[in-house]
């Protein structure tokens, strides 16, 4: 009788404190993620703009952007691009890096290092950087392409054509960040009994890269395309320095991201705002929830 | 020997073939193709910074001389004094560390006390509030900051650094799931000994088991240090008078207007990234332990 007491005391105190530990996120949560989230969805169904009145007006933000506004299909267009290409590429390079990283040779150590600083200097800076890599005029790309005999080379940035392109390679520096030391982590748990097993059975290595690391790698391949994806989406900084905002030229670098930035900070439209910011959650998690789905044909949990 | 090894290997002979004769010569190739490679790409992949770095102190008629000049003579250290007076980058630095300071601080508290919550305690609700937790990592900021906005705007502090580090307070869930995840390898054992010896939950937490979690700390206030301090879109969404511009905004303006004064551009970016590069260079280690363990990104 005692005891039970004292126990459920114990308990109550339990519950009492797991609570106050958790308080700090409660209240993050509540007021930072969940009340902004529900709050968004509101204001997407509103015509809310600064400087005017705000009306209800259901779901006519979202029948705008479809079939009025050119520049969001656009803006959409220039994403999927993106992300159709941009993320494929990124994904390869760092695999590759990390299966050159993962030969067991002196220095390795060193050259780690030396391919993943560049994805640590994101940001402005980097931007910047290769503005200056790539000036049509005095960079030093098109300075070599002079050298080497190509007389009009691309203007790069201020080139509606080359833009997208040169933008997806400034991407690719960082491809020796963090997907590069995930794919590693997951080559360095690969058991070498594996490969021992197929060189027997007389797998040569290009066999053994298809038939033993892609199936051991597949779930952190999939990790990897779904954070690079929800990246991808999310591209803002890079196009705003390298474009000063306007993502030029001709919108061929107003990504998704820069467009609702614009919309909702440039023009006060937070009701269509919200409505953009909205579109791109839902296409992210059906996106994310297709990759789940599908991965069940191709990704292998060694554990089951 | 070379041509042996391309046959297809018999069982059990041709694993071997190359110990007989001292040198297995594949082996030499594969070694010196993986150099070749190795060295290439890190010094493509290092090679924008050095450009970065070498394009700062160089003196304006060197910068456009083909073969590029890697050491300028005589190198223009002033370009960093001169610069950094030129616009308001005093100002800019205290602000960004003042956010990011706070920012490591409040963040690397909340999440151990949330994580440890998670991992230790049982009560009423957890398992939900872990799993709403969760899925608002998948949360894209883009939803949130007009509602931000308007809320801060509500509260007056727009144009103030609150809304750029007090949302730390109150955690992460990417973080939080990191030190949850830290604080489950910990033998429970550890809390009950300290329950025998009288201590409380806040005893457990903060004698016990914080002191054996400096590497999850560590990994939190690095990677929180750099996102605040390269973080871009907060501080011009929450921002407009340059006297309150972190690094990444002023930065961002100052190339507005010195459009083409490269030297001064570079200069600043370069000291804009040094502080990265020395923190990543001094605890490289959690970095990519973060990174490995959690599967997290940077």
């Amino acid at each position: 009788m005692l005891q039970e007491h004292f126990l459920t005391r114990s308990r109550r105190h339990e519950s009492l404190m797991g609570w106050l530990f958790a308080t700090p996120w409660v209240l993050g949560l509540l007021l930072f993620n969940l009340f902004p989230f529900v709050y968004s969805f509101g204001l997407s169904l509103t015509s809310f703009r600064i400087g005017y009145p705000t009306e209800f007006i259901w779901f006519n933000n979202y029948v705008e952007m479809f079939t009025e506004d050119p520049v969001f299909g656009k803006s959409f267009g220039n994403t999927a691009y993106f992300v159709a290409l941009g993320v494929p590429l990124g994904l390869v390079t760092s695999l590759l890096l990390a299966l050159l990283l993962n030969q067991k040779v002196i220095g390795v150590p060193l050259f780690r290092t030396m391919v993943f600083v560049p994805s640590i200097v994101a940001g402005v800076a980097v931007a910047l950087l290769w503005m200056w890599i790539l000036d049509p005029n005095i960079g030093l790309v098109n300075h070599l392409l002079r050298e080497i005999g190509i007389r009009s080379p691309p203007l790069w940035l201020q080139d509606e054509d080359w833009a997208k392109p040169a933008l997806i390679v400034m991407t690719l520096t960082g491809a020796g960040g963090a997907t590069m030391v995930i794919f590693l982590a997951g080559l360095q748990n690969i058991p070498t009994e594996l490969y021992d097993a197929a060189r027997i059975d007389g797998a040569n290595s290009v066999r053994q890269f298809f038939f033993v690391t892609i199936p051991m790698l597949s779930p952190v391949i999939l990790f990897n395309t779904i954070t690079g994806i929800i990246g991808a989406f999310q591209v803002f900084t890079l196009a705003y320095v390298a474009t000063g905002g306007l993502g030029g030229p001709n919108n061929s670098t107003m990504f998704y991201a820069l467009y609702l930035y614009n919309i909702s900070f440039w023009w006060g439209r937070f009701g269509l705002g919200a409505a953009m910011a909205w579109f791109m959650f839902v296409v992210i998690m059906v996106f994310t929830m297709a990759q789940l789905a599908l991965s069940k044909r191709w990704v292998f949990y060694a554990g089951e | 020997m070379a041509t042996t090894a391309t046959q297809p290997p018999a069982v059990g002979t041709g694993l071997r073939t190359g110990r007989r004769t001292g040198i297995y010569w594949p082996r030499v190739l594969h070694k010196a193709v993986v150099y070749v490679l190795l060295v290439s790409i890190s010094l493509f992949f290092f090679f924008p910074l050095l450009w970065m770095m070498t394009t700062a102190i160089k003196p304006t008629s060197q910068m456009f001389q083909i073969p590029p000049i890697w050491i300028p003579r005589p190198p223009q250290w002033d370009v960093f004094h001169t610069t950094w007076n030129r616009a308001n980058f005093n100002v800019y630095l205290g602000n960004t560390v003042l956010i990011t300071v706070l920012s490591m601080i409040g963040r690397v508290g909340s999440c151990a006390l949330v994580g440890f919550s998670f991992a230790r305690l049982r009560w009423p609700g957890k398992n939900v509030l872990f799993l709403i937790t969760l899925s608002t990592m998948m949360l894209p900021f883009q939803v949130l900051m007009i509602p931000q906005f308007l809320i801060f705007k509500e509260i007056g502090w727009i144009n103030t650094h609150y809304p750029l580090w007090v949302p730390s307070f109150g955690g992460a869930a990417f973080y939080i799931f990191l030190m949850r995840q830290y604080f489950m390898t910990m033998p429970r054992e550890l809390d009950d000994a300290a329950k025998i010896d009288g201590c409380g939950w806040l005893g457990i937490f903060w004698r016990i088991l914080l002191p054996l979690s400096h590497p999850a700390l560590a990994t939190i206030a690095i990677f929180t240090f750099m996102s605040q301090w390269n973080s871009f879109l907060e501080p011009l969404i929450f921002l407009n008078s340059s006297k309150k511009y972190t690094l990444a905004l002023g930065l961002a303006m100052f190339r507005d207007q010195f459009d083409v004064d490269w030297n001064a551009i570079m200069a600043m970016s370069f000291l804009m990234v040094l502080p990265c590069l020395t923190i990543f260079f001094l605890a490289q280690k959690y970095f990519i332990q973060g990174i490995s363990t959690t599967g997290l990104k940077g």
